[in-house]
């Protein structure tokens, strides 16, 4: 699929859903959620596919997933049991660097 | 991309938790999503392009920030604290808009064309009474989320841009989701109408940390909340530190407060040395951003104020006075008039890159080449990467084709003994090109010696920096975000000058 920044995707595995935050223009993205590809947000497929073991490590609200390689990032908006992976490649979740607080 | 996205996540994972308020009182994050689509609803049936807001931090401020991004429309805080002419100005710039304004306020604003009005607590009690518009708003990254007016200090203000990408990407870069403990809150007492303001509400939101808003800011009133509300953290402009400090002399200190961070202005170094005296165990954050940067870009954190106050290395001790270190999301780099990089300590321009940054008024677009964003703030950076902001380029003063900068000038006449406040620019004169003038403030009932005060920056700085004009006076104006008025202290004193 083509991502794009805002982009809101929902698993077909389980109940996470995501929203794309950053995204190379234009370029076809294996996104998948319990090793199943994402669906639209509504799609009528979604939580009707069974997840591989291998991607099951879960998805955590408000936690970021990325590959700085390929410029995706990926916001978990609601968190399930499958996790994020391009094609058979697991993203990374975001190092929280906690920054203090300046406001 | 949407604010409401924040908004909707808290609101799922934390919906009982308290958003705004009383801790036991407050309006829960269920609430405040409630209300704000309720006033989305109305919105989006009315035939309004933005929603002004034009009134005091109460709750009613948050419910309209996100109703406004749930409906679309951009959200506009505007200074009611404004003479009338100009209030009115600004809000007919934006029409046809909402304008929420405070209850004694509506006939400053009365029969502005295709501006439909009502008063903060109308717009509750109505959001109240209402039920909430679909979940759908747009993602459109490219949205205006909010337009804000610049303090325009040192120059015509201007209305900053802000788009829903630049305000998502500043709290996901630099919030937790939910990071907060349930026994945590923050105070705000900056105005609405301040990136502050702004930024404290959609970072408090998404953190998951409890919101108590000070309507206007006074210090014992200040003092008294946090002790009250068991207040945890807190964030002041640099005047607000001292007036707090005053009040602290009643030696009952601020047991709950962990965090205090200030920033939108210059913070002179005794003040926060004595401040870091009396509150020993608050962990101090020195932030600096703009309106146009989505609030913060660089910060100081808790283990750089101790280490500055403990070293006895003069480069170690001088980040104190510093800003600190970019944020990990942004890049800042410091370039001279020519816009070439300068080297390590070296003076010149602070430019700044990110995803937060917008850089954007009304139907310019300021950004040069490859995002980067001119402050027109001066600085330099030293070999450890802490940024030193000295002033606005504007204020620099140009003395017989020497560049001199205010606030270096400033901090030395502020350590002097007899002077509380200073503030310097330059004045007009045929054969300088330039003449630094100050304006001081006694502490106490010091008597104010001008050819001391003259030895006193001589000795610290050059002689050139002595200021050739010295201005004693009872206090210093600021604007209410506590910004010194340094145009209005210049045109003053050019005119004492010319008589």
């Amino acid at each position: 699929m083509i991502l794009k920044s805002g982009l809101r995707l929902q698993s077909a595995v389980c109940d996470a859903q995501v929203i794309a935050v950053r995204a190379p223009a234009g370029v076809e993205v294996d996104l998948r959620c319990g090793g199943v590809p994402l669906v639209a947000m509504g799609d009528a497929g979604a939580g009707q596919s069974a997840i591989s073991a291998d991607h099951s490590a879960g998805t955590l609200m408000g936690k970021r997933y990325a590959d700085d390689e390929l410029g995706v990032e990926i916001l978990c908006t609601k968190p399930g049991t499958g996790s994020l992976s391009v094609g058979e490649t697991a993203l990374l979740e975001k190092g929280a660097k906690p920054l203090p607080s300046s406001d | 991309m949407n604010l409401m996205m924040l908004l909707e996540m808290a609101a799922s994972t934390a919906p009982d938790r308290v958003a705004i308020g009383d801790a036991t009182t407050g309006m829960t994050y269920a609430q405040l999503m409630d209300l704000a689509g309720s006033a989305a609803a109305v919105w989006k049936a009315n035939s309004a392009e933005r929603v002004l807001y034009s009134d005091i931090s109460t709750p009613a401020l948050p419910v309209a920030l996100f109703g406004a991004s749930w409906a679309g429309l951009p959200f506009v805080p505007v200074s009611y604290r404004l003479a009338d002419d100009r209030l009115r100005r600004i809000i007919e710039r934006q029409s046809p808009a909402i304008l929420l304004h405070s209850d004694a306020d509506g006939y400053r604003t009365a029969g502005i064309h295709e501006v439909s009005q009502q008063t903060t607590g109308e717009f509750m009690a109505t959001a109240g009474a209402g039920s909430p518009a679909d979940p759908e708003w747009s993602y459109d990254e490219d949205d205006i989320a909010i337009l804000l007016h610049t303090s325009g200090t040192s120059g015509e203000p201007k209305v900053a841009v802000l788009r829903q990408k630049h305000l998502v990407s500043y709290v996901l870069g630099s919030v937790e989701f939910l990071g907060a403990g349930e026994d945590e809150a923050t105070l705000v007492s900056v105005p609405p109408y301040h990136i502050a303001g702004m930024a404290a509400i959609l970072t408090a939101v998404y953190g998951g940390r409890r919101l108590y808003q000070l309507p206007a800011f006074e210090p014992g009133e200040w003092v008294r909340t946090v002790r009250e509300q068991n207040i945890t953290h807190a964030m002041v402009v640099p005047t607000m530190m001292g007036r707090i400090l005053d009040v602290l002399a009643d030696g009952q200190g601020l047991p709950s407060l962990r965090h205090l961070s200030y920033g939108g202005g210059r913070m002179p170094i005794p003040v926060i040395e004595h401040a870091m005296r009396v509150l020993p165990h608050v962990n101090f954050v020195n932030a600096y951003g703009l309106t146009e940067t989505s609030s913060s870009i660089s910060v100081l954190g808790p283990d750089d104020h101790r280490a500055a106050v403990a070293s006895d290395d003069p480069a170690i001790q001088a980040r104190l006075g510093s800003v600190g270190q970019p944020l990990p999301t942004v890049e800042i780099t410091i370039r001279d008039a020519d816009g070439a990089e300068v080297g390590v300590g070296e003076s010149g321009e602070v430019w700044v890159r990110g995803e937060q940054v917008s850089g954007e008024y009304g139907h310019t677009n300021a950004l040069a080449s490859e995002g980067w964003f001119a402050t027109r703030d001066g600085g330099y950076i030293d070999a450890d990467g802490y940024l030193f902001v000295t002033g606005r380029m504007d204020d620099v003063i140009v003395r017989g084709g020497e560049n001199l900068s205010p606030g270096e000038i400033e901090d030395v006449l502020i350590n002097h003994p007899t002077v509380s406040e200073a503030c310097v620019v330059g004045l007009p004169d045929t054969e300088w090109g330039e003449i630094v003038a100050a304006v001081v403030v006694p502490t106490g009932e010091s008597t104010i010696d001008p050819d001391e005060l003259r030895a006193w920056v001589a000795s610290q700085l050059r002689s050139s920096r002595a200021p050739a004009i010295i201005e004693v006076r009872a206090e210093l104006p600021y604007n209410d975000t506590g910004k010194v008025l340094r145009r209005v202290l210049k045109a003053e004193l050019a005119t004492d000058l010319t008589g």
